[in-house]
């Protein structure tokens, strides 16, 4: 009696966990064939099929361009994020840094301070200092956003990283540059090609900050997609959040067989 | 005796000080450019222009229009934290017991939203529930209604799309709690005469409150200062703090207010990080793609 | 053999001081815990010295001052004759193995080996051939273009061997090499790295915690307790004359047995020793000792003598006897401390009978005198 109590729990408990899968994804999903309709209201199911949307989308500068922007930007954040969060990091595990607990603090920042007070402060500051629109601007903004997911990413890479084959590096007579490039960074790759994909999403995602500090002439991919969102919803966007959702599955998966790829070689 | 030395050469396991700052420079000056100084600025000019006194702050809680957007966004955040905590715990669960190709296909289907672009998502909420949206259409079809429902602009359409949008925040907390616990702990509760519930209530539960608290920790203050998706789906009817603060600075250039609403904001925070310091963890977000 | 290969190397190298390392009043502290406190040790060109103490003696702390993973609060290290006290390790040219294998994951065996030739800019032909010589050495070729993860732990370490002997080193060091591996496959390898270090004629730091390992592989045991070193001899003369209680009872077995001192007595001069419970008997004192000075008698089981009961020494009355095989060991209740005594198989002085009353002797030799600290 009860057994069978118990498993019909944990069925009903199961059929809830689906549903929510299901609620999950369903939304982003929908929007797939929704792209290819031919109405100019998105209709489901779509009442045909067409590449329509998507040739608007190539077609229109302002569309172009800002995607431009936001890919220079997004690898632009990637690479200084994860040169910067790896320096970091090895001085927050291999080294004495003075007042570690400090740079602790510093590393959640900007994760626990609410976007929208990053992105408003940032606005004055870089109004001021003539930052807003530019690419060294954005830059410095997402990265900031990056580094603490890139620096959790690494720290936990190089907490499981075992230290004594840095001291055999040594002894074999490598000076720690030497043994840091020969030893430490192809163990810990994978960790940092992870880094480097948070990094790049992060900055090409970011709707909040790339709101206030865009100008009119540069214009970061999100910020366009928050402008047209909120005048028109024309169907170029339901192509636009199609070919954004294919990016996302294409870096999370790239990114997982390069892990897998590298922690076998 | 030559000199210690000052450089990278102290040890295997130790970069020197000096070495160790030198590595952590870059570090620094980004978080002074594009975190300290612009948030100490915005700080100092709501406490100082015009004058240097609270003028700016009190004017936040005198307000009756600005009190109910800070009332709302509270209840709006608590709100979506309990949804998410109700949603993400089946899920969590389910995720923690599978094995093989489920779990690489539950934990992908959470991951993908949460490296999916927020705007994508409240986009796709937006093409769901307007006037002429999905939902309408097929209520319509199926003679449910009449004329088209106004889900959009209303808290609840908020509260699903912020619920929908947060939910991998919380689901990977507890996922990472309950992945802690040993299947023995559950068997020998049940071999100790705790039924599947019992065991749960008396043996799983508890083990993962630290979980629970971390995701609604999480949730909830991702949800207080939230932008995109109330500016988009609650429209200025249904206005909360981050939406108000825009709307300050980009229509009426009022820095100085602005600045105290975020410092009310950012105090608030703060005093919450304070008092759950230890259930903050990122690595849980980061730790298992 | 050893002493011959010993004396042939001193020969060959002009210089005297190749491959020896000194450790000069070396004190290392952590936060409030003194892990070495002023320890001095000599360990000559060729020698196989290992430092041999429990966990926390300082042993490993010792290890690392002198491979360069940790530098001194005060003392100094000298490496052939150079102070090294603050040189990075990649400048020291020592050869380390360390507890775990710390094989790199991601180079071929062979790379492995060859690593510490690629730091030092050997060419590519040079390096190959003498990697695949240092892993011929270590009996393991044809494996060289596999994975570290593809081998065996024993033969994982023994690339680790042959990657610390590469290149030749004058000073091998060894972090509790054999640890991870099980108890046959430690003593064989116990056997090889003697062996080698003996072919080599290379200076080998061994640190270990099993007393067996130490005094089985090494010429000199320093023996360390609480970060102080407690003596350092040959595996015999430690075995033979413990210079401390703590290494009377640290190296092999000792029974101890409190009394007094009934006389004056130099070091290594026989006294009386009044026992707890009144008995006299003879023994040697460790130290110089006063009349009247409370010590601690030590004696090994195996030395201890055992007779019909009333012939003179101490009374003792069997409690239990313990059969394994080539020894039993004998428990005896006296007036003092229960004693244990060792007999060999087929040793017949006494009938090893529970309850048997019987006389314990023992040489004054094999008693050791150490006072009451």
């Amino acid at each position: 009696m009860r057994r069978r109590r118990t498993s019909s729990g944990i069925m009903t408990v199961s059929a809830v966990a689906y549903a929510v899968t299901v609620f999950l994804l369903l939304p982003t999903i929908l929007i797939i064939p929704m792209s290819f309709g031919p109405d100019r209201y998105l209709h489901f199911p779509p009442n045909g099929f067409t590449l329509h949307w998507y040739a608007e989308f190539f077609a229109d500068p302002e569309w172009v361009d800002s995607t431009l922007f936001s890919l220079r930007i997004a690898v632009l954040t990637m690479i200084v994020a994860t040169v910067v969060g790896t320096l970091v990091s090895l001085a927050l595990v291999r080294g004495r840094l003075p007042g570690k607990s400090l740079f602790e603090l510093l590393v959640v920042g900007p994760v626990i301070v609410p976007n929208i007070a990053l992105a408003i402060a940032m606005f004055l500051v870089f109004d001021r200092l003539r930052l807003t629109g530019t690419t060294v601007g954005f830059v410095v903004a997402h990265t900031a956003l990056a580094l603490p997911f890139v620096i959790f990413t690494l720290l936990a890479s190089l907490y499981r990283f075992d230290a004594d084959l840095e001291r055999a590096a040594l002894s074999c007579g490598a000076g720690p540059l030497r043994a840091f490039f020969h030893v430490t960074l192809p163990l810990i790759a994978p960790g940092v090609v992870s880094a480097a994909l948070f990094a790049f999403i992060i900055s090409f995602d970011e709707p909040v900050i790339s709101f206030f500090i865009s100008d009119l002439d540069h214009k970061s991919l999100p910020r366009k997609m928050f402008e047209d969102i909120d005048y028109n919803i024309s169907p170029t966007l339901a192509a636009v959040a199609t070919m954004l959702t294919g990016l996302t599955l294409l870096a999370l998966t790239a990114g997982h067989f390069l892990r897998r790829g590298m922690s076998r070689s | 005796m030559t000199k210690r030395p000052t450089s990278f050469t102290l040890g295997g396991r130790t970069y020197s000080p000096a070495a160790s700052l030198l590595l952590a420079t870059p570090f620094i000056l980004v978080m002074i450019l594009a975190f300290l100084l612009p948030l100490f600025t915005l700080l100092h000019e709501s406490l100082s222009v015009p004058k240097f006194n609270l003028d700016n702050y009190a004017r936040v809680f005198d307000q009756e229009v600005y009190l109910r957007v800070m009332l709302r966004t509270l209840r709006i955040s608590a709100l979506v934290t309990i949804a998410a905590l109700l949603l993400g715990y089946p899920l969590a669960w389910l995720i923690a017991r599978s094995r093989g190709l489920l779990l690489g296909l539950l934990l992908i289907a959470v991951l993908l939203p949460l490296w999916t672009s927020v705007l994508v998502r409240t986009y796709a909420w937006l093409v769901l529930l307007q006037r002429n949206g999905v939902v309408n259409q097929i209520l319509t079809a199926l003679g449910l209604v009449d004329a088209p429902v106004q889900f959009l602009y209303t808290e609840g359409a908020v509260v699903l799309a912020m619920s929908h949008v947060l939910l991998p925040f919380m689901v990977l907390p507890l996922y990472a709690a309950l992945r802690g616990i040993p299947d023995d702990y559950m068997r020998a509760a049940q071999v100790l005469g705790a039924g599947g519930f019992a065991a749960f209530r008396h043996v799983v539960l508890p083990l993962t409150l630290p979980g629970v608290a971390s995701g609604c920790l999480m949730v909830f203050l991702l949800a207080l200062g939230f932008f995109v998706t109330p500016a988009l789906v609650g429209g200025p009817q249904q206005m909360m703090l981050a939406t108000l603060v825009q709307q300050q600075v980009t229509e009426l250039l009022d820095w100085p207010f602005s600045g105290a609403i975020i410092g009310v904001l950012l105090a608030f925070v703060l005093c919450l990080v304070l008092i759950f310091n230890r259930l903050i963890r990122l690595d849980r977000f980061v730790g298992q793609v | 053999m050893s002493k011959y290969l010993h004396e042939r190397r001193n020969s060959s190298i002009a210089v005297g001081s190749a491959g020896q390392v000194a450790v000069r009043d070396l004190v290392k502290r952590y936060a409030d815990v003194v892990a070495v406190n002023g320890v001095s040790l000599d360990v000559r060109g060729g020698e196989f010295l290992a430092l041999l103490g429990p966990s926390g003696s300082g042993k490993t702390t010792i290890l690392m001052n002198i491979a360069g993973f940790d530098f001194p609060d005060s003392g100094r290290i000298e490496i052939s004759g150079r102070d090294v006290t603050w040189m990075s390790p990649d400048k020291r040219d020592l050869g380390m193995v360390f507890q775990r294998y710390t094989l790199f994951p991601h180079m071929s065996v062979l790379d492995n080996i060859a690593f510490p030739l690629r730091m030092r800019k050997v060419g590519r032909a040079e390096r190959e051939k003498r990697a695949r010589a240092a892993l011929q050495t270590v009996r393991l070729d044809g494996y060289g273009d596999r994975r570290p993860a593809q081998l065996s732990g024993g033969q994982q370490q023994r690339v680790a061997l042959a990657r610390a002997i590469v290149y030749n080193p004058q000073v091998l060091l060894m972090d509790e090499p054999l640890s991870a591996l099980d108890k046959n496959l430690r003593e064989e390898m116990q056997i090889e790295i003697k062996h080698l270090q003996r072919k080599l004629g290379v200076t080998v730091i061994f640190v270990t915690h099993d007393q067996t390992e130490a005094l089985t592989m090494a010429d000199r045991v320093a023996v360390l307790n609480l970060g102080a070193l407690q003596q350092i001899g040959a595996p015999k003369d430690l075995y033979e004359a413990p210079a401390t209680e703590f290494v009377a009872g640290f190296i092999g077995e000792s029974n101890f047995w409190p009394g007094i001192a009934t006389s004056d007595a130099a070091a290594n001069e026989q006294l009386a020793v009044q026992l707890e419970g009144g008995e006299i008997a003879q023994a040697c004192a460790a130290t110089p000792l006063r009349k009247g000075t409370q010590v601690r008698l030590a004696v090994r089981p195996e030395r201890v003598r055992l007779g019909p009961a009333a012939a003179g020494g101490v009374g003792g009355t069997v409690e239990e006897a313990i059969y394994a095989g080539s020894v039993t060991t004998l428990m005896l209740r006296t007036k003092g401390p229960i004693l244990r005594a060792r007999l060999s198989a087929g040793d017949e002085t006494a009938e090893p009978r529970p309850g048997a009353d019987l006389s314990l002797t023992w040489r004054p030799q094999d008693a050791r005198a150490y006072p009451t600290s």
